[in-house]
């Protein structure tokens, strides 16, 4: 694989004085899906900006296909189509003229088929001549994503893409955006919803205040960070963890009720059983016992308020 | 992917979705201006100017028309850019336009061009409206034709730079209302400046608009108040100044870009 988009130092201060972006050096890989993952303010759509034009960095640079993004405006642009986060459309325009608008836009010669074909898997082809202030904000979602791929780009931004979305147009998303990276599209999506960037994404990074925290392949994000509880329903509560369980991280919950044991996944075939024989050696009997994984969501939290920690 | 040096299809996005916007609200756009013009021409080309006695040996009535074509295309040409330009803004679909492949000279070419087409055409269906009322003769259609482009072209700059300054609805109407509209009536749009006594006539050559509307007329029945080269020079120094201003804002980025 090789590299479609590469930032580097790129940062920003607003007239204002605000820093949203520390310099943040990151390299995107072709036809991966990436998920950048931060609060609210995190410098996420800032970052973006910046690669779209929108927003001119206060120092560092972004190639995008080989062409700079401010020096070769012409040529990165025309491979990158946005959505961006808020719903920005012309009222009365109808969708089949706001769409085609958007690929001339892009400097592309207007292609009828192509355009059918996406308003089709958009499900907007039936409301291919209706304006758009009639549609509902789910529709006017699709009518920005069908502008944003108008021009058939090769990296596509999703700025939070299902922020406030039914059930069905996420279904739909996940799975349009599956079928673009078959089509070898490189997808960067931002979201605060971390099932979404679990679902999705390849890779994750994680930016918060306007620091790019980690970038990892998600597998082994949820690997290395992530912990493994066991949950033991005792038939007798426990006035303490006995002596002889010690070599364990245990700990009593539900007023003695339950014995938690945290493990790391990367030990996952280790001692439970161990632990299993010891209490049945101790002749502590259990009703029941189950395992949670520690998902993204978990992850995210230890590292966000872990920075806070470190901020205070 | 080798880009070309000219985004052609971009440019011709943006002209036809402008014309498309005109011709949608073409009650507003066209028919507004057309109509007003025309009771301008009742009261005071009909009504009243059947009791004036000519001007420059020429009749009140025909006397106004190039007075008010440049009325209707000065006001028309800067509210006509000025919202192009700001409705994007105001919507938030200013983001395509600024994340596309296309430069501010495109960009200028596109929202001024569909805007100058727009003002061109109405001055003429003026044009066509005031023959129907009063007799015209053009001494100097073609001149008449530069003039008008020319004017429609600077004002439509003019109002691309109020229309990306504005940060609301009431600074968009500001420089319409209270500069532009004042400055036309006061410029010789119903009156010979030389009918005006001797100290506001000095005064009156401040007025810019004055220039314009003189060099017009001077197009239709060859009398001017002040000399045409005069005017020329003024309205292509207009020009020149509206695009110093526009280069200007695209180089920085303001109000256009954080």
């Amino acid at each position: 694989m090789s590299t479609v988009l590469d930032i580097r130092n790129v940062s920003k201060t607003y007239a204002s004085g605000v820093s949203a972006l520390q310099p943040i050096n990151l390299a995107i890989e072709e036809g991966e899906i990436f998920a950048l993952l931060g609060p609210n303010g995190a410098g996420k759509t800032t970052l973006i900006s910046i690669i779209c034009g929108i927003v001119t960095p206060t120092a560092g640079t972004v190639v995008a296909g080989g062409y700079d993004v401010q020096r070769d405006y012409r040529g990165a642009r025309s491979l990158i189509g946005l959505v961006p986060q808020e719903l920005a459309t012309d009222a009365y325009e109808t969708v089949w003229a706001t769409v085609s608008y958007s690929r001339g836009l892009f400097g592309r010669a207007p292609d009828a088929g192509y355009i059918e074909k996406m308003l089709r898997a958009l499900s907007l082809w039936d409301k291919r001549d209706a304006r758009i202030r009639t549609l509902s904000g789910g529709m006017k979602r699709r009518v920005m994503i069908a502008k944003a791929l108008s021009h058939e780009p090769r990296i596509l931004f999703l700025d939070e893409p299902t922020a406030g979305v039914d059930v069905e147009l996420r279904r739909d998303m996940w799975a349009l955006v599956r079928e673009l990276r078959e089509q070898g599209v490189t997808i960067i999506l931002t979201t605060h919803y971390i099932e979404e960037a679990e679902e999705m994404a390849d890779r994750v990074g994680v930016i918060n205040h306007g620091r790019l925290m980690l970038v990892e392949d998600k597998h082994t994000l949820m690997k290395k960070l992530g912990q493994k509880r066991l949950k033991l329903n005792l038939h007798q509560p426990l006035d303490s963890v006995p002596a002889a369980l010690a070599a364990w991280r245990l700990t009593l919950e539900a007023e003695g009720h339950e014995l938690h044991y945290l493990f790391d996944t990367r030990a996952e075939h280790s001692d439970v059983p161990a632990l299993l024989r010891a209490l049945d050696e101790l002749g502590i009997a259990f009703k029941d016992l189950n395992t949670e994984q520690s998902s993204l969501e978990d992850i995210f939290v230890g590292l966000v308020s872990g920075e806070r920690e470190r901020v205070a | 992917m080798n880009t070309p040096r000219f985004n052609y299809h971009g440019v011709w996005a943006i002209y036809q979705f402008e014309i498309a916007r005109t011709l949608r609200t073409l009650l507003q756009s066209i028919a507004t201006p057309v109509i007003t013009t025309s009771l301008y021409f009742v009261v005071f080309g009909s009504a009243i100017g059947s009791r004036m006695s000519n001007i420059d040996g020429v009749p009140y009535g025909a006397f106004i028309v190039p007075g008010l074509m440049m009325l209707a295309v000065l006001t028309e040409s800067i509210s006509n850019s000025s919202f192009a330009i700001y409705l994007p803004k105001f919507t938030g679909t200013i983001y395509e336009l600024l994340s596309a492949p296309v430069s501010p000279f495109e960009v200028v070419l596109a929202y001024v061009g569909a805007a100058t087409t727009k003002s061109v055409v109405l001055g003429l269906l003026i044009l066509a409206t005031a023959s129907m009322f009063v007799p015209l003769q053009i001494l100097h259609p073609w001149w008449m034709l530069s003039f008008l482009v020319l004017t429609a072209l600077s004002f439509c700059l003019f109002g691309f730079v109020i229309g990306i300054w504005a940060n609301g609805w009431e600074q968009l109407q500001f420089i319409p209302m209270l500069v532009v509209t004042p400055l036309t009536f006061l410029g010789g749009t119903f009156y010979s400046i030389s009918m005006l006594p001797p100290m506001w006539q000095k005064l009156a050559l401040f007025n810019p608009v004055v220039y314009l509307i003189s060099g017009f007329r001077w197009s239709f029945n060859g009398r001017a108040d002040v000399a045409i080269e005069i005017s020329l020079a003024f309205i292509a120094g207009f020009f020149l100044l509206c695009l110093a201003m526009v280069w200007w804002i695209f180089r920085s980025g303001y109000r256009l870009k954080a």
